[in-house]
């Protein structure tokens, strides 16, 4: 199964083949089908999250604990980090202490591709700024292959804040490189025309995005892009483009309705959508801990090997 | 006894009098005392130190006019010392150090510093620029006359943008006045907030937050205004793309006394070319796309652009290490500016011999008010440079800048600064 993946690291979903975003796939199938409780009796999994998350950081160290690894655990708040130690001399100091695995989320575009080739450890990006988030745009695609087999022709809409979204970049480069068309939807300001140059179709007319689609992975709008001046209101924004009942509608028949959370009910989606038969929202955190599994593992293998 | 030096064989490139022929160079005292064929012949020169030039270029020495020195203040980075030392190292006589140093310079008390500091360390002529406003805070003008008085060569918040338009009204009336030359830095901060990189697809791929090329066209086009109402001369700092440069042509043909400087780093790079999130490639403005790239080297031919200057901006690897989006703006360009512009330009044919002097020495001679630089007729200092156009080579590390955040590290370059004369003095030698 990991004949496709050498990498010790994984970092984002732009410089993968189709066959290594299969093969992480494929990996995450067979644990969903088989436990594997020893597969990494032995690593050490440290958690660097300098940005607050629940469902991440508990996914993988849910993961970590169905391999037989031991996680290390801790935030920046506290940690030497927020003594002004930089970075690559945090890494070091824990892979010496006998770290095998770092998972990192970081509020920095691109912070770990300079960090991993410096460090032995295996590297896995558990969201960097607004870059990528490679394992959450997996669990999205494990969930879509699951019901869907191939992705070749279908119509993904990611709908929302796009511009400060690591998720929808992380989709969007999976996405394409597996066969999909996917269709930015949001308002201008943040689903910048310029996407067109990365692949995406952009379109700012939700009801035209969603027109014939196969699935709608809608994101969170935060609070503070009304700050920023981004949007006008929540309620404005909603109007405009919140994923409702009647909306959804517009899709195919079994179109799917993903999101990555945590969702604001009543803002970017409808609590009618999210909680309705279209929704495979759990089943996405669910298949989360496969991913992660996955990742770890073969991350480990491509560190041993190399 | 005079003290003379002859400079022998080497190809003359003196755009000012339109002069482009193998010369000897006579210099004498630190000035030129003549430029003509076979002055080595001449018996009464027998004993004359010499110095061979043939197969080479003799141009005027470079006049950058936007340099950061970073002294005082910031000393780790550059000093006097080594900026003018790197300056000499790229063919560079005479510089203008811009004000944003810690404490700014906006008083005659700073003034008197720099200027003693230079005096002592500075191994090529350096100039100031006095800031616009005290502080550089954009809230009230510097003492001009008192800042004329102790020597301040130009004007400029550089760094900084002149945000309120009445403001920067008032300072090009008072500047125009007391004959001072105004240097704005175009940008409009409320469009440009936050941002790292050139907004565009780049920067979308890469998550980091851009600066749309409209940031600094409508400061272009507001100090357009402001000239036209004022009639007082302004020049334009690192102009970037090409609706900026298309604004200064449609100003120039207007007759509006509006000048601008092009960075070898926008003529030479885009965005598309940043490896990763390298922040050697992060200065601001950010590198844009290939089109304003290609519309700056337009620019540079047809003489909307006046002169080409390195913005120079030394920045230590500790800060420069605090990733993409929080390092500082900034590269540092005074080794390898003659060498890019030949790459880029010359060797491309864009521009001919005679443009690249012009742009490069003889026009920031010129808007600086420099009678005696810039040319190398008789009687003008003997600040000039001796380079070999075609030589091939890897700009690498290290610099005589104390720093090295260049994204020209690692390129191949071609032509090089072989010696650099100031006031007569070779102040740099085979490299």
């Amino acid at each position: 199964m990991t004949k496709d993946w050498g990498r010790k690291d994984l970092l984002g979903l732009e410089t993968l083949s189709a066959a290594e975003i299969e093969a992480v796939l494929d990996a995450a199938a067979s644990f969903k089908k088989k436990s594997s409780p020893e597969a990494l009796t032995g690593r050490t999994i440290a958690f660097l999250f300098s940005e607050p998350s629940t469902r991440t950081r508990s996914s993988f160290e849910m993961a970590a604990l169905r391999l037989g690894a031991h996680a290390l655990s801790f935030s920046a708040v506290g940690s030497s980090l927020a003594k002004g130690e930089t970075m690559l001399d945090t890494l070091l100091n824990l892979q010496a202490v006998g770290v095998t695995h770092f998972v990192v989320r970081h509020e920095r575009s691109g912070v770990l591709e300079e960090l991993a080739p410096l460090v032995s450890a295996s590297v896995i990006n558990a969201g960097d700024g607004a870059h990528e988030h490679p394992t959450q745009a997996l669990l999205d695609l494990l969930t879509l292959r699951e019901r869907w087999g191939s992705f070749k022709g279908k119509k993904v809409v990611i709908l929302g804040d796009i511009r400060h979204s690591r998720v929808a970049r992380s989709n969007l480069f999976a996405l394409k490189k597996l066969g999909a068309k996917v269709v930015f939807c949001g308002p201008t300001a943040l689903a910048p025309d310029d996407f067109a140059a990365l692949g995406a179709v952009v379109e700012h007319d939700v009801e035209k995005a969603l027109k014939g689609a196969d699935a709608v992975n809608v994101l969170r709008l935060q609070l503070e892009r009304m700050e920023q001046g981004f949007i006008a209101s929540l309620s404005d924004y909603a109007l405009a483009y919140q994923l409702t009942p009647e909306r959804a509608e517009l899709m195919k028949a079994e179109a799917l309705v993903l999101h990555p959370g945590p969702m604001n009910r009543g803002v970017e989606i409808s609590s009618a959508v999210a909680d309705g038969p279209r929704s495979v929202i759990l089943d996405q955190v669910a298949n989360g801990v496969f991913v992660r599994m996955a990742a770890l593992a073969l991350c480990d293998r491509g560190r041993s090997r190399g | 006894m005079a003290e003379q030096t002859l400079i022998v064989g080497g190809l003359v490139i003196d755009p000012a009098r339109k002069l482009e022929a193998v010369r000897d160079v006579l210099i004498e005292n630190g000035k030129i005392r003549d430029v003509a064929a076979g002055l080595s012949k001449k018996s009464a020169l027998s004993g004359c130190p010499k110095v061979d030039a043939k197969g080479q270029w003799v141009i005027p020495g470079l006049v950058d006019m936007h340099v950061h020195l970073r002294e005082p203040g910031r000393e780790g980075d550059e000093t006097i010392a080594t900026g003018t030392a790197a300056a000499a190292r790229g063919g560079v006589t005479t510089l203008l150090a811009m004000a944003n140093t810690e404490p700014v310079a906006d008083s005659v008390a700073q003034l008197e510093f720099l200027r003693a500091k230079a005096r002592s360390d500075a191994k090529v002529n350096v100039l100031f620029a006095a800031a616009v406003t005290v502080g550089q805070k954009g809230e009230r003008l510097t003492e001009f006359a008192k800042l004329r008085q102790a020597g301040a060569s130009a004007l400029s918040d550089d760094g900084r943008p002149v945000m309120n338009a009445g403001l920067l009204r008032r300072a090009l009336e008072y500047a125009k006045d007391l004959g001072l030359l105004v240097i704005d830095h175009c940008e409009d901060l409320t469009l440009s907030s936050g941002a790292c990189a050139h907004e565009g697809p780049e920067a979308l791929r890469k998550g980091l937050k851009g600066a749309p090329w409209a940031a600094e066209t409508v400061q272009v086009l507001r100090d357009i205004a402001l000239v036209e109402l004022t009639g007082s001369r302004l020049h334009l700092a690192h102009v970037s793309c090409a609706a900026s440069i298309e604004a200064v042509r449609q100003a120039k043909k207007r007759g509006l006394p509006i000048s601008a400087e092009a960075c070898p780093h926008h003529f030479a790079l885009s965005d598309a070319m940043i490896p990763g999130y390298d922040t050697s490639w992060k200065m601001n403005p950010p590198l844009r796309r290939d089109q304003d790239r290609a519309s700056l080297v337009a620019g540079l031919k047809d003489g909307t652009i006046d002169a080409i200057a390195t913005d120079h901006a030394p920045h230590g690897c500790v800060a420069k290490s605090a990733g993409f989006d929080t390092a500082p703006y900034g590269v540092i360009g005074l080794e390898t500016s003659l060498s890019t512009a030949l790459t880029a330009l010359f060797h491309t044919k864009s521009l001919t011999k005679a443009q690249l002097v012009m742009r490069m020495s003889t026009a920031p001679a010129a808007l600086l008010g420099l009678k005696s630089k810039g040319s190398l007729a008789a009687g003008a200092d003997a600040d000039l440079a001796i380079i070999d156009p075609h030589v091939s080579w890897i700009a690498k590390a290290p610099f005589a800048s104390k720093s090295r955040n260049s994204p020209f590290i690692g390129r191949a370059l071609k032509g090089r600064v072989i010696k650099t004369f100031v006031a007569g003095h070779a102040v740099a030698d085979a490299l």
